[in-house]
C-alpha cells in the first residue's frame, strides 16, 4: 500500500465511525421535536445496551473448555457484591479486577 | 469582564474536578489496551505515528485493531468503509440515547459526539452529575480525558514497542468490571428491568448462534425488535414519559 492509500484507508475508517456517531443527531436534532418512538428508544435502549456491552466484553471467553469462564464469573460476582454493598464505582471495579488478576495468574494459569 | 472570566474558569475547574474520578477506571483500561495496540502496530512494522493518529481520528478500539490488518492487506476502501460501519453500528444506539442530553451544548456537542466511544458514552449517560457542576463541561472533560488516555497510550506503545514486557495478565478485566458496574447502576436506578434482560439475553443468544465475529448486528436487531414489540409493558413499567 502507498502512503496515500494508507491515509485513505484510515480516513474511511474514521468516516465510518463518525457516520454511526453523528447520524442520529443529524436526523433527529433539528428544530423539530424528537418523534415519540425515538424518544421511547432513547429511554428504553440504554439498559439493553449496557447488557449488550457486558456480553460483548465476554465474547472471547470459551465456556466449553476449561476453566469454563470460571475466573470471569467469579470476578463478576465479586464486582456485583462489592457494588451492592458499598455502591462505590472505583472500589467495585478495582476489587473485581484484582480478584480476576489473582485468579488468572495464580490459580487458573 | 474579569469577574465573568473568573466565574467562567471556576465553572470549568469544578467540572474537571467532578469529571476526573469517573475516568480513573478508564485510564487503567485504556492505558493497558492502548499500550497493547501501540505494540501491536509496532510489531506489524508501523511507526508510532500510525497508532497515535489512528487513535486520534478513528477513536474506537476494536476497529483500530481491524484497521491495522487492513493496512497490511491490498487497498480496498469500499470494504473498509463497510467493515467500519458494521463494527461501529452500536454507536447509533448511543446517539439515540444522548439526543436530549446533548441538546443546547453548542460547540461542545460536536466534540462530545465525535468522542463518544463505549466507555465515554457509558459514563456520560449514567453519571450523577452534581447540580452545581456544568453538565456540558463535565461531559466534555470525561470525553477529552478518555481520548487523551487512549491516544497517549497508543503512541507510547508504538514508541516503546516490544521493549515493554507485560506482567499485568488479567488487567484488561477492568473494562468488563466497569461495564458490569454501569449495567448494575442502570439496573438499580430503573423501575423496569425488561430491557436489561433483553440486552443480556439477546446478545448472549446471538453470540452463541453467530459466534464472536458476527454476533453484534443480529444482537442489535434482536434488541430493537424486542424493545419495539414489548413497548407497552416496558413503557408502563418504566414510567416513561
Amino acid at each position: 500500500m502507498t502512503l496515500t492509500q494508507q491515509i485513505i484507508t484510515i480516513a474511511v475508517c474514521a468516516l465510518g465511525t463518525m457516520a454511526t456517531r453523528f447520524l442520529p443527531f443529524l436526523i433527529f436534532s433539528g428544530s423539530k421535536p424528537t418523534p415519540p418512538f425515538i424518544k421511547y428508544l432513547g429511554q428504553a435502549l440504554p439498559a439493553a445496551v449496557f447488557g449488550m456491552l457486558v456480553v460483548y466484553c465476554l465474547k472471547d471467553v470459551d465456556f466449553l473448555a476449561a476453566p469454563h469462564g470460571l475466573p470471569e464469573m467469579l470476578a463478576i460476582a465479586l464486582t456485583v457484591a462489592l457494588h451492592l454493598w458499598r455502591r462505590q464505582m472505583l472500589l467495585s471495579i478495582a476489587g473485581g479486577t484484582v480478584c480476576y488478576m489473582l485468579l488468572v495468574q495464580l490459580i487458573f494459569h | 469582564m474579569q469577574q465573568t472570566d473568573a466565574a467562567g474558569s471556576g465553572v470549568i475547574r469544578r467540572a474537571f474536578r467532578a469529571a476526573f474520578p469517573f475516568t480513573i477506571p478508564i485510564f487503567a483500561g485504556f492505558f493497558f489496551l492502548g499500550l497493547t495496540y501501540g505494540v501491536y502496530m509496532h510489531v506489524a512494522g508501523f511507526s508510532f505515528w500510525y497508532p497515535m493518529l489512528m487513535a486520534l481520528t478513528i477513536f474506537g478500539g476494536s476497529l483500530e485493531f481491524i484497521a491495522a490488518n487492513m493496512l497490511l492487506a491490498p487497498f480496498a476502501p469500499l470494504s473498509a468503509l463497510l467493515i467500519a460501519l458494521l463494527v461501529q453500528a452500536r454507536h447509533l444506539f448511543y446517539g439515540i440515547a444522548m439526543l436530549d442530553k446533548f441538546r443546547g451544548l453548542g460547540w461542545k456537542k460536536i466534540y462530545l459526539i465525535f468522542g463518544m466511544c463505549d466507555e465515554t458514552f457509558s459514563i456520560n449517560y449514567t453519571a450523577a452529575i452534581p447540580p452545581n457542576v456544568d453538565r456540558g463541561w463535565f461531559m466534555f472533560f470525561v470525553t477529552l480525558l478518555n481520548q487523551m488516555y487512549w491516544v497517549g497510550s497508543a503512541a507510547l506503545g508504538g514508541m516503546l514497542g516490544s521493549l515493554i514486557s507485560f506482567n499485568t495478565n488479567g488487567l484488561e478485566f477492568c473494562m468488563t468490571a466497569m461495564f458490569v458496574v454501569i449495567f448494575l447502576e442502570q439496573f438499580l436506578q430503573e423501575k423496569q428491568h425488561i430491557t436489561a434482560y433483553i440486552g443480556l439475553a439477546a446478545t448472549a443468544v446471538s453470540l452463541a448462534v453467530f459466534g464472536a465475529d458476527n454476533f453484534m448486528l443480529p444482537a442489535m436487531a434482536a434488541i430493537l425488535l424486542l424493545v419495539t414489540g414489548f413497548k407497552k409493558p416496558i413503557a408502563k413499567a418504566g414510567d416513561f414519559a
